[in-house]
């Protein structure tokens, strides 16, 4: 045990490192002992996107029909700063650095459309905003298609820039295709990543801790039960926020990332099935496909680069009052599968929340999936979050109604929020006073007295305690607005976001005046 | 997404007048660009970390520090006793402790400093430390602090003509208060310090910073140094946006500190969260205002008190008061006025320059002002500021006694009103609306003016140093400082220009105490108005000796010197003509000094400091926005749709260089008004002290039609090449957002009601609008 030395592809060379705590930071392992600078911290925290890097590993994108391990390339945007090196074994990590080489010393597409766009002032988030600009690049060249600017703001919504307000960074996102392409060699680095493969999992130790990679379930449950105190470690997304801010002491890590079992999403029995160790990118995308209204939540939920680290499971696992899948998922039915020494049980996902980060699972348990059921005809599903910031903010609140519409009587409505209590719950006394009601404004009226009993929320620095309650109240209302039998209002009279995206599209540019000079 | 003006480099383009990229875009793009974390670390180099506060205001009855210096790598723990000098960074008054000695006054000050064998290690063992407080009564909020007369400086007062007799025989008057959030500046480059020290008790200083000099200064104080000791370089910023003009200091101090006791390099980076609980923002602002106006909405009489959270101490809330008292007439003649200015003491962070530097709080609050005028009147807010601009016969002279002699915010309004399409879209806005039960759009016009040159006269110099090399390559070095704006990039335009040369071949050098000497902060927006001046000069003297020369050499006496032309990299003298680079080597082999110190003091200034009145600025620059935005009133989410934005940057010097600072400024003081919300808790910590909690715009915040461009002028003075400071100006033109949403949200009501809406505009800030709106106007407080 614990006599692996971590290995991973770093600008496409092979490097094997080890001597370092498990906990080290792919930042300051970078800078500190490659002496590669041109990846910065900027908050250490995952949220300002300076850190940003590509990451390449050997995993099929979305739903995949078997457990078989899939030799598919497939890179995508992570943040340095709140990544554990060990977790990277296997994979290739590509920084700022590597695309001047790539370019043979000049300057790579994207990095000529930044300086032709004028797209960096002070410079500093510049190789971040680069490195999610060539993610995209590279998932854009070889399939032969252009990103649209709704494209381009989604791919740049884990980086800040406080210099230049993002016009001309957006722009050299369409800029860097108009210039001669310069396509990464994915067979190359297939082949790279094919050699570093191993057969069973990844062990790797420092200085008394370890850092645990089984490849199979049981091995993870066989482990788990063994080492109960372990701090079990999905995306790191929020676990690399204990070490860099609260240098907390994790003690061994179990990481469940290379458990083909929990990478799986597949339809079954009526359900879609989420393991546990599916990215948020990929969760949200199967969802999505089914559930077509949590789009705009989909957008909204952290970060690019955080949805391609953090996992569906971990959100939940995680139990925080603020989760933003779980009021979605708690109205849709969901259930969570636990799996530990003893078996599997399955849990209605509001059993799981106890309390304030307080959840229904054993020491010797895992999260080994997320069930959602599949869609119903008559469903009528709508989630929101309120938040100062439409790009990765915390919610002050967050909602889910969904309710079953038969001949404009409500029927089985579940509505639930989340920033309203300690964990993330159903409105009980609002749902029983909708239960078989004609969906008109009479069954409103009562459903927001009802709302009122439901929930006692807090003020704190997302919103206060009355703005909390209001808007929940208005966002029944908007539901109402947008499902009432009689005249319903589409996203767009009911939701900036919506309006937004049709005048962006619908949006002519002016005539172009005269240039400045 | 395309830029209205997408100027493109080439070799053939002129050096001046034309959008060449930053200097270093080829070095930030590929992350080869160094700032101070990425200096590659001296052998024997060790770092430092802060011990906070954890209390607003207390006696520290005990500081045990034994856990800290147990901790693995711990080399040293520093406190107020260990500094050999001053223990003070303030930059005017000298009310800055570095390290608290015997006393805290707000959550966040550090106390004391250990340095261990990595970054992270000093940070943990930073945690350790054992604190004893007495607690002392803290004052939280500036209007508490205003009613205990407890503030950092005396009260601050322009009145001019006779105010309260006009307000009261005005037919109308409008009273009220209002209040404007701080900012967090958000460089994302956080403060650092690098200190090496060096033979015979001197100190190297890497310092992120705006204001190299007084990082000299105040470590020459806290060490007991000479000036001529310390060295302070500064290659770039990772932005500074007045957070790094006086608040590095306290860095500054503790590295140098640390390596002058250890004799060891040590670096100073705080955590991202530590910065921003020291570290001072910029200042909110409370007002109480009572107008008196006409019919038509032409303002008579105006008084206003405004009270600043200076926080704890008053770094620089004197002049940041100054310069907003002086901006609140922003384009518009008020002939009678009383403005108050009020420095609240707060047991907060303290509060410091952030781009505008109180110019915009003092600003924006005539722009409520004339917006809640028009309301009242039912008229076109447009209208209204019209009436009430600068210029006509006797409409000339500012409150302090400038007289506004540039004048173009007509021409730039009209210009703006018709190239936006304003009347038009104010028409479908209203028909949007009246079909629309939810979702309400708004509209509005904002001007804006801004005087430029530091309130401090002495402060306007600055030096710079031109050498020519033997194979006509150029550099400079100047007392500014770079930190994103593209001084560097402006300065080299100058050189180039002003030798008749290509702009690659001129290159830009760290700002460095030891080169040029006294440097100002590069502040105030005046960085390039300043060091490109001294620029040009070094380089004209150069030029001038270059001409001589050669008039004498090749002109066969027919052509003097004043004859002689540098252009496209090559000297002509007559029929002759010699490659720049041929002339420089022979110049060099006749011993002609080839290097030149340039020096410029802007002329015509004058301040009075106890009356508030003089010629505070060289000039003014103009502008003006329209924003249109939608918001939701049943959630106060809202978009900005679209901006339009007008700018006067004189005859600028770099085009893409000055829309970049206009639409980054634009953006950023949206921020400021709308999403960016400093929260303090009941014990006086702040709450919103990370990127997690405190939320600048991202990628979705840009409009999704965003048009800027550059007004045609001159700049009516001598400045730079006839080109206008652009840096802090363009902070104002969101003006137009903040009150395009509250036009949204008047909609929701009568159209005649003004809403009360506070900024930052948050959903819940509009959301209490929406409401008090709906109840004002008798309405069901829903759709």
């Amino acid at each position: 045990m614990g006599a692996d030395a971590i290995r991973f592809l770093l600008n496409g060379e092979p490097v094997e490192v080890s001597g370092i705590a498990t906990t080290t930071s792919l930042l300051s392992w970078l800078r500190i002992h490659r002496g590669l600078t041109g990846t910065k911290e900027g908050c250490g925290e995952g949220d300002c996107g300076a850190c940003t890097v590509v990451v390449g590993e050997l995993a099929g994108e979305g739903e995949e029909p078997s457990g078989e391990p899939s030799d598919e390339l497939r890179l995508y945007s992570l943040n340095a700063c709140i990544q554990f090196v060990p977790a990277l074994d296997g994979k290739a990590v590509f920084t700022v650095e590597y695309l001047r080489r790539q370019a043979g010393g000049s300057l790579h597409p994207v990095q000529q459309a930044m300086v032709d766009c004028h797209g960096s002032q002070c410079g500093f988030c510049t190789p971040g905003f680069v490195m999610s600009l060539w993610d995209l690049y590279n998932d854009c060249v070889p399939a032969g298609t252009r990103p649209d600017t709704a494209r381009i703001r989604s791919q740049l919504t884990g980086n800040l820039c406080r210099c230049t307000g993002y016009r001309p960074i957006i722009e050299a996102g369409e800029r860097m295709f108009e210039l001669p392409e310069r396509v990464l060699d994915r067979e190359a680095l297939r082949a790279g990543l094919l050699a570093l493969r191993r057969s069973g999992g990844f062990d790797y130790a420092h200085d008394g801790c370890h850092f645990h990679a089984p490849r199979t379930l049981a091995g993870l449950v066989e482990l788990r039960s063994r080492k109960p105190q372990a701090t079990l470690l999905a995306g790191c997304t929020d676990i690399g926020l204990w070490v860099n801010k609260q240098f907390r002491d994790v003690g061994d890590l179990i990481h469940i990332g290379r458990v083909e079992e929990l990478r799986q999403v597949r339809e079954q029995d009526g359900f879609l099935r989420i393991g546990a160790a599916v990215p948020l990118s990929d969760a949200y995308a199967a969802l999505c496909r089914r559930y077509p209204e949590l789009g705009e939540l989909w957008e909204r939920f952290a970060s690019l680069p955080v949805r391609n680290a953090g996992t569906l499971g971990g959100n939940i696992a995680n139990g925080s009052p603020i989760g933003d899948s779980a009021p979605a998922l708690i109205v849709l039915g969901a259930r969570v599968v636990l799996h530990g020494m003893h078996g599997r049980r399955t849990l209605p996902l509001e059993a799981f929340y106890l309390d304030y980060m307080k959840k229904d699972l054993a020491a010797d348990e895992i999260v080994e999936a997320v069930e959602v059921p599949l869609r119903a005809s008559t469903l009528r599903l709508r989630s929101w979050k309120l938040s100062k910031r439409f790009d990765s903010d915390i919610s002050a609140v967050c909602a889910a109604f969904a309710l079953q519409l038969e001949d404009g009587i409500v029927r089985a409505p579940r509505i639930a929020f989340g920033g309203m209590a300690a964990t993330s719950r159903r409105a009980l006394r609002t749902e029983a006073a909708l239960e078989g009601r004609r969906w008109d404004e009479a069954a409103l009226a009562a459903a927001l007295q009802a709302l009122d009993q439901d929930y006692a929320p807090l003020g704190d620095l997302r919103a206060s305690a009355g703005y909390r309650r209001r808007a929940a109240a208005n966002l029944l209302r908007r539901f109402h607005l947008e499902t009432r039998a009689e005249a319903p209002l589409d996203a767009q009279q009911t939701r900036v976001f919506a309006a937004f995206d049709s005048f962006a599209a619908q949006s002519q540019p002016l005539p172009s005046p005269e240039a400045a000079r | 997404m395309k830029a209205e003006t997408l100027p493109q480099a080439s070799p053939a383009a002129p050096a001046a007048h034309h959008g060449h990229p930053h200097e270093s875009a080829h070095l930030h793009v590929s992350g080869e660009a160094t700032y101070v974390d990425d200096i590659r670390e001296l052998a024997g180099t060790v770092h430092a970390a802060l011990g906070l506060s954890a209390q607003a205001h207390a006696r520290i009855a005990a500081l045990d520090l034994d856990a800290v210096r147990a901790m693995p790598g711990v080399i040293a723990v520093l406190t107020a006793a260990d500094i050999p000098g001053s223990n003070d960074c303030g930059p005017i008054i000298h009310d800055d402790p570095i390290l608290a000695d015997g006393v805290v006054h707000y959550v966040g000050q550090p106390i004391f400093a250990v340095v261990a064998e990595s970054h992270e290690l000093a940070r943990r063992a930073a945690r350790r430390a054992e604190v004893a407080y007495e607690p002392l009564p803290a004052v939280l909020d500036p209007l508490q602090a205003k009613q205990q007369h407890s503030f950092v400086l005396p009260p601050m007062q322009l009145v001019r003509g006779d105010p309260a007799a006009r307000l009261a025989a005005a037919p109308r008057r409008l009273a009220g208060r209002w209040q404007v959030g701080g900012q967090e500046q958000f460089y994302l480059e956080g403060q650092i310090s690098y200190a090496v020290p060096r033979e015979d008790g001197c100190i190297h200083l890497w310092c992120s910073t705006q204001h190299p000099t007084e990082m000299q200064q105040v470590v020459g104080h806290a060490l007991g140094l000479a000036a001529n000791q310390v060295v302070v370089e500064m290659r770039r910023m990772g932005g500074g946006f007045g957070g790094k003009e006086s608040q590095s200091a306290l860095f500054a101090c503790v590295a140098a500190l640390a390596a002058a006791r250890l004799r060891r390099p040590v670096k100073l980076r705080p955590d991202r969260d530590d910065d921003m609980m020291i570290t001072g923002k910029r200042h909110d602002f409370h007002y109480d205002y009572d107008v008196g106006f006409d019919d038509d909405g032409r303002i008579l009489a105006a008084r206003i008190e405004m009270t600043a959270r200076a926080g704890f101490s008053a770094d620089l809330s004197g002049p940041v008061a100054t310069r907003a008292i002086c901006h609140f007439d922003n384009a518009y003649y008020l002939s009678d006025v009383d403005i108050r200015a009020l420095c609240a003491r707060t047991n907060t962070q303290s509060n410091t320059a952030f781009r505008g530097f109180g110019g915009p709080q003092g600003a924006i609050a005539i722009e409520y002002i004339i917006d809640s005028i028009a309301r009242e009147l039912g008229r076109d807010p447009l209208d209204v500021r019209k009436l009430n601009f600068y210029g006509g016969e006797g409409r000339d002279l500012t409150p302090y006694g400038q007289r506004v002699e540039d004048n173009v915010i007509h021409e730039l309004v009209a210009e703006l009103e018709a190239g936006s399409a304003y009347r038009e879209r104010r028409r479908g806005i209203a028909a949007f609306n009246a079909a629309s039960p939810v979702l309400k759009k708004g509209l509005a016009l904002t001007p804006l003016k801004f005087g430029i040159s530091f309130n401090v006269a002495h402060f306007n110099q600055a030096g710079a140093l031109v050498h020519i090399y033997t194979d006509g390559s150029v550099l400079v070095n100047h007392g500014g400082t770079e930190m994103g704006q593209g001084l560097n990039t402006k300065v080299c335009q100058v050189v180039a220009n002003e030798l008749g040369i290509p702009l690659a071949q001129v290159r830009a050098t760290a700002a460095d105490t030891s080169k040029v000497a006294n440097t100002s902060a590069t502040a105030a927006s005046t960085g390039a108005d300043l060091n490109g001046k001294a620029a040009e000069d070094a380089a004209r003297r150069i030029r001038l000796r270059l001409a001589e020369f050669a008039a004498g050499t090749y002109g066969g006496g027919s052509i003097g010197a004043g004859a002689v032309r540098f252009t496209n990299g090559q000297v002509e003298i007559g029929e002759t003509v010699l490659p720049f680079a041929e002339l420089v080597i022979r110049a060099y082999e006749a011993r002609v000094q080839l290097w030149s110190e340039g020096f410029y003091a802007t002329p015509r200034l004058s301040w009075d400091r106890s009356t508030l009145t003089g010629r505070p600025f060289y000039y003014f620059a103009y502008g003006a926005a329209v924003s249109e935005v939608l918001v939701d009133t049943l959630t106060g989410e809202w978009r900005l749709l679209r901006a339009d934005l007008l700018h006067d940057a004189g005859n600028s010097i770099n085009p893409a260089i000055d829309i970049g600072q206009v639409e980054g400024a634009f953006i950023q003081g949206m921020g400021w008004l709308t999403m960016e919300e400093l929260w303090w808790n009941k014990d006086g910590r702040l709450m919103t002290h990370a990127p997690s909690t405190y939320k600048i715009p991202a990628t979705h915040d840009c409009p999704a039609e965003f048009h800027t461009r550059l007004f045609r002028n001159h700049s009516r003075e001598d400045t730079i090449l006839r080109s206008k400071a652009v840096g802090e100006p363009p902070l104002l033109l969101p003006f137009s957002v903040l009150l395009a949403i509250r036009d949204a949200v008047a909609a929701a009501g009568d159209g005649r009601t003004n809403p009360p809406l506070r900024a930052p505009a948050t959903p819940e800030a509009i959301l209490d609008a929406v409401e008090a709106v709906r109840a004002a106007c008798g309405e069901e407080v829903r759709p």
